[in-house]
């Protein structure tokens, strides 16, 4: 058996040698040089969001002085590869991530600490920075930040009268008035995702609802709301397996009169000037809540490479991000609300569109705040329990606690 | 994928070897001649060491790309594989937990009768209206062979497009089959395809029907062109015209390779996900979850690997149960 022995050793040989290679090319080390690139890692990968961070991005680059080697990943796979790129210890210089994801990935060890590099993250909204905030410390800094609102269609309105609702029992009525063949009062997104979560958040923690006790009256409340809007006929028993994309779609083709949405969608909006729209805030269960929704949006973060010197650029570049002139900049392109403190004024006069979003992000929660890497699970019941009620798989009362047995 | 190997694998060979020695048809013929050799005088004639280097790529390319991931999945099943693992590299061994946790969820039972529903029903669909066109097609007439290839075009379209696309077509209020259906007057409510719980796993099976279509024609119709057109003749004289034909000629003869098309057929649908991914995500209200979405979530939603790998090493143990029972009963028709 011994040419066997010695092909067994040249096949190992063989498997084991570019291994080794890669572990040389990996371990290059540019401290104490000085650092003149950086990688950036980021999930804008379509138009014109594409080119609209490239902006942002070169700006900063410009002003830190290093050149930028960027990839960009759909935002499906992004955690895929942040995951695959930690696990080969080929992490980018910065990279970013959605606001969730910062303390599962911050867990890990993967993240630096902005705190270590001085970078001063004061100006920025409470709110803002609880997702990114794990054991006191914060692991990034947020972009302009978006949430969800009430769009309606001003033309459909007016033509029935109606004002664009501001409580639970209004947006009800309005739904109902609004329902004719085959256009309903109200679309939204119920789906078995996140998506559905996400979009069932803003009724439950307006209500004063929270993701700790799934099984309070606030949010059975919130899960009734749902089931009468969709058992009255004023809402599609499709929502069920919209995305928010369809939700969109159903809205701009006129079979939805209002929708809940967020700002992203107003570009795909602009490209239908058939439909006047507006926004408003999330209508309130009772005089005197405040509309709370999640607070969406993207993060830069600084991986721990090892390269100490990188990660010091990194944070420099990652700190030029938050200034107020790259917040303000990306805000009015992106449609979304700066969450540098002291902005907003200034952004709803030049976007004036975003008044109601601009307000709804500074109330707005982050979905990680409270539970951190267990808000998977939490979103998880939240969408399941709100299939269940809607298609009449378990009752209102009875739909969290059998979610949450899933 | 293990038990797709295992079922294209010869069918004479030894049925609980590794498939990576069966597949190739150069061992065969070389296995007992090596064994009648006195001790190991003319083992490392030219003759072995070129056999051994024609086996040895083919040897490579198993182990990496078949053997490697079969064996990560294995020993990921019985570790904490988390998000944290990918960067410290620490994965400690849980033992059988994960597989606890598989059994104790409570959408194990209904994932497992899912699956085995929706692989009936699917199979059951794809195999008589597979069965029903090919046989459609074996008579030549104008554009059939145009037709045929038509047929085709499910397996052509990227699954993620397909499903897309039925999506709209199922929509409850404005989806194309609804209003084809009412239109006509054979509804007069409109079927919540994708929508209710009762009717979501029906929705998924006919889109599944759809695609896999194309595959049994094309193996059937295979199949069909290698019965001779003798035995027809010979059996139309004695009478047997029509379905007898089909009872006592077509059938017998297409025997091989309906196990094969219904073999393979399991195993492709036991892990059917893109569609269902595509078309309800596995709802509404966990309607559809077969075994493959579970492992695809716990892996790649909720970054619980060991979970998810627990679930796909289930999956693969089905598989290969059907993949066994083809090679057994390809042996006896061989022995018979």
């Amino acid at each position: 058996m011994k040419t066997k022995g010695r092909i067994t050793a040249a096949l190992a040989m063989a498997a084991v040698l570019p291994l080794t290679f890669t572990a040389c090319s990996g371990g290059t080390s540019n401290a104490g040089q000085d650092v003149k690139t950086l990688t950036v890692l980021d999930s804008y990968n379509n138009e014109p969001d594409k080119s609209i961070l490239q902006d942002s991005i070169d700006k900063c680059a410009a002003q830190v002085g290093v050149t930028i080697e960027r990839t960009t990943v759909p935002g499906k796979d992004r955690m895929q590869t942040v995951l695959q790129r930690s696990s080969s210890k080929t992490l980018p210089d910065v990279l970013m991530l959605d606001n969730p994801e910062v303390k599962d990935v911050a867990a890990t060890g993967a993240l630096a600490p902005l705190g270590d590099f001085n970078v001063d993250t004061s100006p920025f909204a409470g709110n803002s920075l609880d997702a990114v905030t794990q054991d006191g410390q914060v692991y990034g800094l947020p972009l302009p930040a978006d949430t969800l609102g009430l769009f309606y269609n001003k033309e459909v309105l007016a033509a029935a009268g109606v004002q664009p609702p501001k409580t639970w029992g209004e947006l009800k009525a309005a739904a109902a008035k609004l329902t004719t063949g085959d256009r309903y009062g109200l679309a939204l997104s119920a789906a078995a995702t996140y998506e559905g979560s996400w979009q069932f958040l803003p009724f439950m923690w307006t209500n004063g609802g929270d993701e700790t006790k799934l099984d309070s009256p606030e949010v059975k409340e919130a899960l009734q709301l749902y089931v009468d809007l969709v058992n009255s006929g004023s809402v599609s028993k499709s929502i069920v397996n919209w995305t928010q994309a369809d939700v969109k779609d159903q809205f701009v083709a006129g079979k939805a009169a209002m929708m809940i949405n967020g700002p992203w969608q107003i570009p795909a909006l602009a490209k239908a000037p058939q439909v006047q729209w507006d926004s408003v805030q999330i209508p309130v269960n009772k005089p005197g809540q405040t509309p709370t929704a999640p607070l969406g949006g993207m993060v830069w973060t600084v991986p721990r490479t090892g390269d100490e010197a990188k990660e010091k650029k990194a944070a420099e570049f990652v700190a030029c991000t938050g200034s107020e002139d790259s917040q303000m900049s990306l805000g009015k392109a992106r449609n979304t609300v700066p969450v540098r403190a002291g902005l907003q004024e200034k952004y709803i006069q030049e976007v004036p569109a975003m008044k109601a979003f601009t307000e709804q992000v500074e109330n707005a929660r982050a979905r990680t705040g409270k539970l951190g890497a267990e808000w998977p699970k939490a979103a998880t019941t939240i969408y399941t329990a709100v299939q269940l009620a809607l298609t009449g798989g378990a009752s209102v009362d009875e739909a969290f606690a059998r979610a949450a047995a899933g | 994928m293990l038990a797709g190997l295992l079922s294209i694998a010869e069918p004479e060979g030894p049925v609980n070897h590794m498939p990576t020695i069966e597949r190739s048809p150069l061992q065969a013929p070389e296995v007992p001649r090596a064994r009648n050799m006195k001790g190991g005088r003319r083992r490392f004639s030219e003759e072995n060491i070129a056999k051994v280097l024609f086996v040895v790529p083919a040897g490579i390319y198993l182990a990496l790309f078949f053997g490697y991931p079969v064996l990560k999945n294995i020993s990921m099943s019985f570790q904490a594989y988390t998000t944290k693992t990918f960067f410290t590299g620490v994965a400690p061994w849980v033992g059988l937990d994960n597989y606890i946790t598989v059994f104790q969820s409570n959408l194990f039972t209904p994932a497992l009768i899912n699956t085995a529903l929706f692989t009936v029903g699917s199979i059951a669909g794809q195999f008589v209206i597979g069965l029903a066109l090919a046989s459609f097609f074996r008579r030549r007439f104008r554009l059939s062979n145009f037709l045929r290839s038509m047929l085709l075009l499910p397996w052509l379209l990227p699954l993620i497009v397909g499903s897309a696309t039925w999506r709209s077509i199922l929509d409850q209020d404005s989806g194309v089959l609804n209003r084809f259906l009412e239109a006509t007057g054979l509804i007069h409510d409109p079927i919540p395809w994708l929508t209710s719980p009762a009717v979501a796993l029906s929705a998924v099976v006919l889109v599944n029907i759809w695609v896999g279509i194309p595959f049994n024609v094309t193996i059937l119709y295979g199949g069909l062109q290698d019965i001779p057109e003798e035995l027809y003749e010979a059996a139309a004289l004695d009478g047997a015209t029509g379905w007898k034909a089909f009872r006592y000629i077509t059938w017998p003869n297409l025997r091989p390779v309906v196990s094969v098309v219904l073999v393979l057929g399991v195993v492709y649908t036991l892990k059917v996900l893109d569609i269902i991914l595509g078309l309800t995500n596995g709802g509404p209200a966990n309607a559809t979850q077969t075994l493959a979405v579970r492992s695809y979530q716990t892996s790649f939603v909720d970054f619980q690997f060991g979970v998810g790998a627990a679930y796909s090493n289930i999956l693969i143990l089905i598989s290969l149960l059907f993949a066994i029972i083809y090679l057994r009963a390809n042996r006896r028709t061989v022995d018979e």
